[in-house]
């Protein structure tokens, strides 16, 4: 129980992590595809695509496996920790999923809010701070909610490249003790599921505030 | 000719980037994407009769019914499918009296079945909330059972709008594959992994697979996007 | 439609285009077409407004009234021709006796002088009233906090809605949303005002409290208003002048009493007919 206590606290660590990095790719990504230049929409378009047509768990190996062999052939001494290999593919594959809900809610925005803010003379960076943000944020919250279980769950395939999170205490316990893989995994899930349980709930009180839609 | 006799007229192994080697594990690879795409549609197939078991159990007018439903399907949601796969793999053949060995094909596509029919439930769910309640109150008119009811009037309308939403599970799941990996299932990356251990060169077949998979599911995703587009303009030309 | 098109052949043959002096121009319009794809919305427009002229603009939906206004706003681009507005061309800046494309900078320079109420209100739902008024003019012009507030409870009060200072705009009725847009325009003080179908979409016992309070702006004098409106007996009050658009063209233009008493284009007299007996509700016979 210790241990797995432990993995649990990496597992939390390396959501953190990766939330915090994927919400600020979200967010440039989702600004990105509703840019006036075209070269970074197609650029960002590019990115999105590319990591949601992939498998997250197929982005981790590459960068794990085969990203150093390719840097080390062009002479860079580099090896990949498991820790930032976990951490960068989370981030990219689910910033990507998120940069979607940033740029939807965006486009939500009616256009009347930005015939607006342009009539009132404001700047192209004010109305986007200050007029469509704020209306889009309210309408990405329940969707980040969701977004952010998902990241949760995805965090046990680290334990793939052999980082010590709570999957891998998992394993490690019932390599050393045959015989109890169902309790052991068991109360992986139910771990799990604790720690998932305030990300179902955040994401429900989001989804209640944005279906009564009364700006406040 | 023989194909690897045909991969060495690329003549390049020193290279970083070597089209003999791509072209000599190209078939191991190809024989896998067959395992990975038959375990997507079985895991699939497991996922849409599963999920609509739940939407009717989750629905069911015996509350502890319900909120046995609902309590299951906020935990399997709530958990790695990961960590669900080494449950049933691992952990269920040990449980007492009910546990039995399965392969890890088998194991595989109950996990990501079971865990997708969750979110494929709740697709099913939005499809039978959007059908108008008239249309029940009609059948109890007409004298319709409640199981011609679900049958031939609320089915028949909840499903189609929501066909494309399932087109997108399929290729989330097809996604997910992957993980079968991690109980021992020769898919595509478990053979990219094993290939790249016997000849110490990642690069080449984990490149591989990931174009393998950008090349099936993007074709795939842009299908699912005109579908909706389509099935969107039928729906509301119906509302009309 | 098809029938729409033949009539307008025909009244083109019998009245002439008439141009219109106007002594001290704000805003001109110069040989501007617009067009969607294929569709030519405005065609060969040439327009003065003069400073402090009340004008409205009238016609069918679909004859470019609300494009003349909207590329004033800068929210629809011209395909040719050039705007120019107190001095300055809007979409074209003066380099060497040349003129070209203008920047975003040159842009809001000269958009600075034109304020706009739309259709739809497009009040922030996310902001107070208060903030609804005082946002631009302490993000855009720099005032002080006080500052802006002074002045928008003034604006305000003028369209008599300062006790709704923290409400939000969904708490507010549709004819209080758009007289709180009027306040939140007028509180940057430009001096060309655009109103684009004020009223439209208002609900009809909620269409007079709006037309007072631009009847009152209109009285007060100094400002240049462009109005587009339906309401025959509220744009008689108010205007100096009247244009009728018709598919992209000016098809007469004049006083008031001219214009909605004695038009020379038999296509004006029928448009008019229309709003013969309900004039007082003509909120509901607009051609949508």
């Amino acid at each position: 129980m210790p241990l797995l206590l432990k993995g649990a606290g990496v597992t939390v660590q390396i959501f953190i992590v990766s939330a915090v990095f994927a919400f600020i790719i979200a967010f440039i990504a989702g600004l990105g595809g509703v840019s006036r230049l075209k070269f970074v929409r197609v650029f960002t378009r590019m990115y999105v695509e590319f990591f949601r047509g992939t498998s997250l768990l197929v982005q981790m190996f590459w960068l794990f496996f085969a990203f150093p062999i390719l840097l080390r052939a062009y002479g860079y001494d580099f090896s990949m920790s498991p820790y930032w290999a976990g951490i960068i593919a989370l981030s990219l594959n689910y910033g990507a999923y998120a940069s979607e809900i940033v740029r939807g809610s965006i486009e939500a925005v009616p256009k009347g809010q930005t015939e607006a803010a342009i009539a009132l003379n404001m700047t192209r960076w004010q109305r986007m701070s200050r007029i469509i943000l704020p209306q889009a944020l309210r309408m990405m919250l329940p969707g980040f909610g969701n977004i952010s279980i998902e990241l949760l769950k995805g965090t046990s395939l680290v334990s793939l490249i052999t980082l010590s999170d709570l999957t891998y205490q998992g394993q490690m316990i019932r390599n050393s003790n045959p015989g109890m893989a169902d309790e052991v995994f068991l109360a992986l899930l139910v771990l799990y599921f604790i720690l998932a349980l305030p990300l179902i709930y955040l994401s429900r009180f989001f989804e209640r505030r944005a279906s009564k839609g009364v700006a406040k | 000719m023989d194909w690897n006799n045909m991969c060495q007229t690329f003549n390049d192994k020193d290279n970083v980037w070597s089209w003999q080697y791509t072209c000599e594990i190209f078939p191991d690879l190809l024989d896998a994407m067959w395992v990975t795409i038959s375990a997507t549609f079985v895991a699939y197939f497991v996922a849409l009769i599963l999920g609509l078991f739940l939407t009717l159990g989750r629905r069911s007018p015996i509350r502890p019914v319900k909120w046995f439903f609902q309590g299951f399907l906020e935990f399997v949601r709530g958990t790695p499918p990961l960590v669900q796969l080494f449950f049933i793999y691992f952990g269920f053949p040990e449980i007492p009296y009910i546990g039995f060995e399965m392969s890890a094909f088998t194991a595989g596509v109950l996990g990501l079945g079971i865990h997708y029919s969750t979110y494929v439930s709740e697709i099913y769910r939005s499809g039978i909330e959007a059908v108008p309640k008239s249309q029940w109150e009609a059948s109890k008119a007409l004298n319709f059972s409640k199981g011609q009811t679900w049958l031939r009037i609320v089915l028949p309308q909840a499903i189609p709008p929501v066909i494309p939403m399932l087109g997108n599970y399929l290729i989330t799941m097809f996604k997910e594959t992957p993980l079968l990996a991690a109980i021992t299932l020769m898919e595509m990356l478990n053979m990219a992994k094993f290939i790249g251990a016997k000849y110490f060169d990642y690069l080449e077949p984990f490149t591989i697979v990931g174009f393998l998979f950008l090349l099936l599911s993007y074709p795939s995703a842009i299908l699912v996007s005109k579908l909706e587009k389509r099935m969107n303009r039928r729906f509301r030309q119906k509302n009309a | 439609m098809l029938k729409k098109g033949c009539m307008g052949r025909l009244n083109k043959k019998v009245v002439e285009h008439k141009s219109y002096q106007v002594k001290d121009p704000i805003v001109r319009y110069n040989d501007i077409t617009k067009k969607f794809g294929d569709t030519v919305v405005l065609n060969n427009l040439n327009l003065e407004v003069g400073r402090g002229e009340k004008l409205s603009i009238i016609g069918a939906s679909g004859s470019g009234k609300t494009t003349i206004i909207r590329m004033l706003m800068t929210l629809e681009k011209p395909t040719s021709g050039t705007i120019w507005v107190d001095g300055d061309y809007l979409w074209h800046k003066e380099v060497g006796g040349k003129l070209v494309p203008a920047d975003e900078k040159h842009m809001r320079n000269v958009r600075g002088k034109i304020g706009m109420v739309f259709q739809q209100f497009n009040l922030f739902p996310h902001m107070t009233i208060l903030r609804n008024v005082t946002e631009a003019p302490i993000r855009v012009q720099g005032l002080s906090r006080e500052e802006a507030e002074e002045r928008a409870v003034t604006m305000l009060e003028k369209v008599g809605l300062a006790e709704k200072v923290d409400q939000y705009p969904s708490q507010l009725s549709g004819g209080q949303q758009q007289r709180v847009a009027i306040a939140r325009a007028l509180v940057m003080q430009p001096k060309v005002m655009l109103f684009d179908e004020v009223t439209s979409a208002l609900d009809p016992e909620l269409v007079g409290e709006v037309l007072e309070v631009i009847k009152d702006l209109a009285r007060e004098g100094d400002m240049t208003m462009i109005l587009i409106t339906h309401e025959m007996d509220f744009a008689r009050d108010i205007s100096d002048r009247i244009v009728f658009l018709d598919e992209g063209r000016i098809l007469e233009q004049g006083s008031p009493d001219k214009i909605l008493e004695n038009p020379d284009s038999p296509r004006i007299r029928q448009f008019l007919s229309r709003f013969i007996g309900n004039s007082s509700v003509s909120g509901l016979a607009t051609t949508k």
